[in-house]
């Protein structure tokens, strides 16, 4: 009798309709978005603020420079000596004082400028100085030295290198940070999968031996029906609770970004890097992202994307199920959860450092075949195109070691799951393969 | 009368523990069969296999004529020592489920089991959570999981730990009416009591191997030790049994009289007939008390158990 359906209808049911579940379901986009819209919202509050910045210029060179912003006003100060000017900023609001020595050459000027300031200044503060301080005294330096600015202006070349393979299919820089997001994300949220859900169907077994219903229901299905009924319908539980996420997280981001007009998006380091690079060559690279995202092997990766998800996951939660199996609680699983945690985050992390060094290096290339790392690093790695008999022979190592995980969990589980008492060793695991 | 089951030579090892070793037990049609032993001896280990929650390493099983097989899981119905049930889940979905994994279908499992919660008068436990319940509701609701699929052969383990003695009573009843119905029981449990009330035939587990098996009765009748336990009304005890001790095997005895009887043990040698001793001992006093003493299930255990 196949008992199959019944079985995950009822592992899916007991999840879902548990209320821990439908809280965490609810609440975690909830917090998340909360928490993210509070930072957004302070680091805007934190802009808001209006600073001024008094500046005292002896030389005479850059005061005409500073032009007041939305957040930042420039008061110029003269006629006094720096211990007076120092005087009044500190008994003023001011958030500090820029002081420029009257000196004979510019690069002794450029050496000799201070900020005073009560309370360090911000790193976007001081480059944003350090920025227009240093255009301005180039351009004197340049002019004293009788070299045409204008000419110098249109002389400068910019150098793109145009990427293509032999195939023809251009790439660029971008192309290659797309592709190191879209893996990463792929790579990191299986990873979260596995360590979420696993967790869960482990702690499911335990339950039903501490409960000792374990007898009675083996009395009805075989062992393996039972964990595979586990695993398939905690899956489908939680596949439910991430698209839920996903949409509750969308429409609560929407709806926030409505309401508080809060860009999100909208970032310091963002605003760093807009200023270094000026707003239009942002605009160039949005587009670039978004033909590059284009550009990305989509097909293969979304193929690749479920038959990895779907190897390097249920292998990990055999190997879960079979822990659950042999001990009576959840505090004897620390001893041999270690050794499944060590190839994951192996992969985690060879897939954050190496892969995005080398992608087809030969750390990579080995890593994306040994099956317990694989699925992350392989899914990592296709967006920089993998052959396609490379992703093959890998899927099949997964599948291969997949099915002997679970013909290796099941016996595990299935002598594990009618011993009670005490926690079993390695060597006991072995022999219980044996029986 | 055939047997339903049919235990053939049964081996199982786990590593180098042997946990059966070569033992056949044949349960008849319609009986209630005891299967005793000390812990440990193998019992829970015979009753997986028959179950097929554990496969043999040699030998086999026979059920109904048949080897054992996956279609027979619809035919047994098993109630562990170690059970439980879902804690969170609750009683009615739980006991759907139950029914629906030994091969009901819903609405047939659904009106069997608005029978037996009318039947046990718990059909306001439906949708509590056995969290919700007394240990002993959780062993009703199990007992009723056990027996709804109208399994052909029951197999109880210590069915009565965790009851009162008015629940324990009511589940006595219903197996024996079980039986009435067709049902074969295999019934494993330490308290010997039940089992000379409700077993037919038994069998004794020891240390992986069986040591004995076969009718109550006969085995009764096998242990038979030919003593009498007697009272008489005489004057002058000691005299009497003098005489006694020097034609018979004779032991003090202990039980409750109203006058003050000489109370003995008298074993009986091979072939003398129980009424010639009556005759000799009416001639000496007045007997208030005359019993063969049958050994019981526990003295077979006890002894059976010692000797191997």
């Amino acid at each position: 009798m196949n008992h199959l359906p019944l079985i995950i209808k009822r592992e899916y049911l007991t999840k879902v309709k548990n209320k821990s579940f439908i809280v965490m379901t609810i609440l975690s986009p909830i917090i998340m978005i909360a928490l993210i819209s509070v930072v957004a919202y302070l680091s805007q509050l934190n802009n808001d603020k209006v600073r001024t910045i008094s500046i005292l210029d002896e030389s005479g060179l850059v005061k005409d420079i500073f032009e007041n912003t939305d957040n930042t006003t420039y008061h110029i100060l003269e006629n006094m000596n720096l211990e007076d000017a120092k005087a009044l900023v500190l008994e003023s609001s001011a958030y500090g004082l820029l002081y420029i020595d009257k000196l004979d050459a510019i690069d002794l000027v450029s050496k000799n400028i201070r900020f005073y300031s009560k309370e360090s200044p911000s790193l976007t503060l001081i480059s944003d100085l350090e920025y227009h301080i240093q255009t301005e005294l180039t351009n004197q330096n340049r002019i004293n030295q009788d070299i045409d600015v204008e000419k110098l202006k249109h002389s400068k070349i910019d150098v793109t290198i145009q990427q293509e393979n032999f195939d023809g299919e251009k790439t660029s820089k971008i192309d290659s940070i797309v592709k190191l997001i879209f893996g990463g994300a792929t790579g990191y949220l299986l990873f979260m999968f596995i360590i979420i859900y696993g967790n869960m169907i482990m702690r499911s077994v335990i339950e039903e031996k501490t409960s000792r219903i374990i007898e009675i229901i083996i009395s009805s299905v075989k062992p393996v029906q039972l964990m595979l009924g586990k695993i398939i319908g905690t899956s489908l539980a939680g596949i439910t609770q991430f698209v839920i996420w996903l949409i509750l997280g969308g429409v609560l981001m929407m709806i926030v970004s409505a309401v508080f007009g809060i860009d999100m998006a909208q970032s310091p380091q963002q605003d760093m890097l807009q200023q270094a690079m000026g707003n239009a060559e942002v605009n160039t690279k949005a587009q670039e992202v978004l033909a590059a995202f284009y550009n990305l092997p989509i097909t293969n990766l979304i193929i690749a994307f479920i038959l990895f998800f779907i190897g390097g996951y249920l292998l990990y939660s055999s190997l879960y199920a079979a822990i659950g199996a042999a001990v009576d609680n959840e505090t004897d699983t620390q001893q041999f959860l270690i050794p499944i945690m060590i190839p994951l985050i192996l992969a985690v992390y060879i897939g954050i450092f190496t892969v995005i060094e080398d992608p087809h290096g030969i750390v990579s290339t080995v890593f994306s075949f040994v099956p317990l790392t694989s699925p992350v690093v392989m899914l990592m790695r296709i967006p920089f195109g993998v052959p396609l008999w490379q992703q093959l022979i890998s899927l099949l190592l997964l599948v291969g070691t997949f099915l002997l995980t679970v013909w290796f969990a099941a016996k595990i589980y299935r002598v594990g799951i009618l011993m009670y008492g005490k926690k079993p060793s390695y060597k006991e695991l072995i022999k219980w393969i044996k029986y | 009368m055939s047997n339903l089951l049919e235990v053939d030579s049964v081996s199982k090892n786990f590593g180098s523990f042997k946990a059966l070793n070569n033992v056949s037990i044949n349960v008849p049609k319609g009986s209630i069969f005891g299967l005793l032993g000390p812990n440990g001896a193998g019992k829970t280990t015979l009753i997986r296999v028959i179950n097929q929650i554990t496969m043999p390493d040699s030998g086999k099983v026979l059920l109904d004529g048949d080897l054992l097989n996956e279609n027979h899981i619809k035919d047994i119905g098993y109630l562990p020592e170690e059970r439980g049930l879902y804690k969170s889940m609750k009683v009615g979905e739980q006991a759907l489920y139950l029914a629906q994994l030994k091969g009901l279908s819903k609405p047939e499992a659904k009106a069997r089991l608005k029978y037996w919660f009318e039947r046990l008068e718990i059909e306001g436990w439906w949708h509590k959570k056995i969290q919700e319940l007394s240990k002993g509701m959780a062993q009703k609701i199990q007992f009723v999981v056990t027996v709804l699929h109208q399994p052909k052969l029951l197999i109880f383990d210590e069915p009565f730990s965790g009851f009162d003695p008015i629940n324990a009573n009511l589940i006595k009843d219903e197996i024996l009416r079980l039986r009435e119905d067709g049902a074969t029981v295999i019934f494993s449990t330490h308290r010997m009591e039940s089992v000379e009330e409700l077993c037919d035939d038994i069998a004794l587990i020891h240390q992986s191997n069986k040591i004995l098996d076969g009718k109550l009765v006969d085995i009764k009748r096998q242990y038979k030790i030919n003593t009498y336990e007697v009272g008489i009304r005489v004057n002058q005890h000691h005299v009497l049994q003098q005489e006694l001790s020097q034609k018979f095997d004779v032991s003090p005895a202990n039980f409750k009289t109203l006058e003050d009887e000489l109370k003995l043990n008298i074993k009986l040698p091979e072939g003398e007939k129980s009424n010639d001793l009556l005759g000799f001992l009416a001639s000496k006093g007045e007997v208030s008390h005359f019993v063969e003493l049958i050994p019981s299930v526990n003295d077979i255990f006890i002894q059976t158990v010692k000797d191997n």
